[in-house]
């Protein structure tokens, strides 16, 4: 069989060829470009956030070394023995972490109601009015940007010590956060149904109930469920500044070097966080099907 | 051809009803298990506000001391200009710690997400330990992993780095690794057909269609991130945070909002950077 590549006449495969390395060297450019600038900024950023290679090298031991003092000591022959000790607090520790969940939950509920309600008036399909609108939004992105933890201070001062800071807190970050999700659901919704609750004579209520709320109340609950998943991380940790959960007794482990009681900590947050993890995937699975996560 | 277009009067209405009971009729079975589902998560919610004994009478005077506290925050102010210079250096610790650390946990993350995807790595079982390893670390919160890193290598920044690197590991591992997994086969399969091995297969196959998504992914962590290193500081790890913490303690609410407009300033700069970034590198095409 001939070959069936056909050659081309020298001139034209010349400016061909010519082509071929001015789009090949311009795309190398842009791309050296692109290097220098990230290498520039990760030295800025390497020279603000007192990056020392030295430091890192002479104390990286430690980490290690760390993660080594606080295992506890089990062995096979005095198993249970061992266990009881490592865990001697086990029964006030689980008591924290189910205050944690509790502060996650309480916090993710009314969180997510507040969103609710808000999300329909931060939605520019259903509201007429744009000052609603960018106020609405405008009140959100102020509740989703403040870190909780900042909240969590602010609230511990006012309302003092323990978990009604802490859950207050998440309540008003997870309004912000799931409110913004919540709207954007809302105005990527089918236009038709609404028409049809207005044609018949509904109010702006009866439209929201009867067109909007059954289209987008799975997507919701699953965003919900995300939210109490992040939210139980949030509250392990708001006891850091007082506001209630197992953070407290975390923090005081570290700071006081009691290195068996801070892996039992630690173990036993990561068990509930992987814990419910797996659940709320589960459910959401469920609720949106296995395809459109 | 008769009209058949008129307005339903009640007989009509009447008839559809008694034709149709299952789509008029009450679903008591379905109607139960909402109301049993939300009777539960009522109840639950009473039990924690019990449990965690929330006490409501200091909700009323802690609301009018908040009120109290907003009053007090304006206008934002850093006190002084030497002041204003101490945060903003510290609000440029509070990026570098962002992106470092997101860089850091991705450069970390990239071979070890290789690992943890199911069409890469034959090995089910290193598979599967991979990723409940990466579940772990995703597990523990950046402020615990800047508690430990403090530790490790003392009060200041570079803890911070060391600890968004790790908690952003344990995401990016995860995330690298599912999308390796939903990746086109075809263009794998193309390089297998050609002779490519296994390497080769990865190398012009898989990472052309991936690299565009894990960029996207590692710069929309990114601006998370900046929110979450704006607080590591309250454990000492460098940072914004520790200023924030200080300043609420003494009650210097002035300079308090000026910090908190300060951090809201830049991760509105910084999303919109990333935005613009993301968009440069995988078009009008919304990825995560």
């Amino acid at each position: 069989m001939p070959a069936v590549v056909s050659e081309l006449p020298d001139a034209q495969l010349r400016h061909l060829m010519d082509h071929y390395e001015d789009a090949v060297s311009a795309k190398r450019r842009r791309t050296a470009i692109g290097a220098a600038i990230l290498v520039a900024a990760i030295v800025a950023a390497a020279w603000m956030g007192e990056v020392d290679p030295a430091k890192f090298a002479d104390n990286f031991w430690r980490f290690p070394s760390y993660f080594i003092s606080i295992m506890p000591t089990l062995s096979l022959g005095t198993l249970w023995a061992d266990l009881a000790e490592w865990l001697w607090g086990l029964k006030r520790w689980t008591g924290l972490l189910l205050d944690t969940l509790l502060i996650a939950y309480v916090g993710t509920l009314i969180g997510a109601i507040a969103g609710f309600v808000l999300c329909f008036l931060a939605s520019a399909n259903l509201v007429r009015s744009r000052t609603m609108v960018f106020v609405t939004r405008r009140f959100l992105e102020i509740c989703r940007t403040v870190p909780e933890l900042v909240f969590a201070l602010v609230f511990v001062l006012a309302f003092g010590l323990g978990p009604l800071p802490g859950v207050l807190a998440i309540a008003i970050h997870t309004t912000g956060a799931l409110g913004k999700l919540f709207a954007e659901v809302v105005e990527n919704i089918d236009d038709e149904p609404i028409d049809g609750v207005v044609a018949s004579g509904g109010n702006w209520v009866e439209m929201v109930r009867f067109a909007v709320v059954p289209q987008v109340l799975s997507n919701f609950v699953s965003y919900a469920l995300l939210r109490f998943e992040i939210n139980v991380r949030g509250a392990a940790v708001m006891g850091f500044v007082g506001a209630g959960g197992i953070g407290q007794d975390l923090i005081e482990a570290v700071r006081k070097f009691y290195y068996t009681d801070v892996s039992a900590i630690l173990m036993l947050i990561i068990i509930a966080v992987i814990t419910i993890d797996y659940g709320t995937e589960a459910v959401r699975h469920r609720l949106i099907g296995r395809e459109s996560r | 051809m008769t009209d058949t277009r008129r307005a339903l009067n009640f007989d009509d209405q009447a008839e559809i009803v008694r034709r149709f009971p299952d789509q008029f009729g009450i679903d008591w079975w379905r109607r139960g298990r909402v109301i049993g589902g939300l009777a539960v998560m009522a109840a639950l919610f009473v039990f924690g506000l019990i449990r965690l004994e929330i006490p409501f009478d200091r909700l009323i005077s802690g609301s009018i001391r908040l009120v109290e506290f907003t009053g007090m925050m304006l206008p934002p102010d850093p006190g002084s200009w030497a002041q204003a210079k101490i945060y903003l250096n510290a609000m440029g610790e509070t990026i570098a710690i962002a992106f470092l650390g997101t860089l850091g946990g991705a450069v970390l993350a990239f071979p070890v997400s290789f690992l943890a995807a199911r069409n890469v790595v034959g090995s089910r079982v290193l598979q599967l330990v991979t990723r409940r390893g990466l579940d772990t670390v995703r597990g523990v919160d950046t402020l615990i992993w800047a508690l430990i890193w403090v530790g490790v290598v003392g009060l200041g920044p570079f803890a911070g780095i060391l600890a968004v690197m790790c908690s952003d590991f344990g995401t990016f591992g995860k995330l690298f690794s599912e999308a390796f997994e939903t990746a086109d086969k075809r263009s794998i399969e193309g390089v297998k057909a050609t002779g490519g091995s296994h390497v080769h297969s990865i190398r012009f196959g898989l990472l052309p269609q991936v690299i565009p998504i894990l960029a996207s992914q590692v710069l929309y962590y990114f601006e998370s991130n900046t929110r979450s290193a704006t607080i590591i500081g309250i454990v000492g790890a460098g940072g914004i945070g520790l200023q924030l913490a200080e300043q609420i303690r003494v009650l210097e609410w002035q300079k308090v909002s000026f910090l908190i407009m300060l951090i809201m300033i830049a991760v509105a700069a910084i999303d919109w950077l990333s935005g613009k970034l993301r968009f440069a590198i995988i078009g009008r095409r919304a990825v995560v």
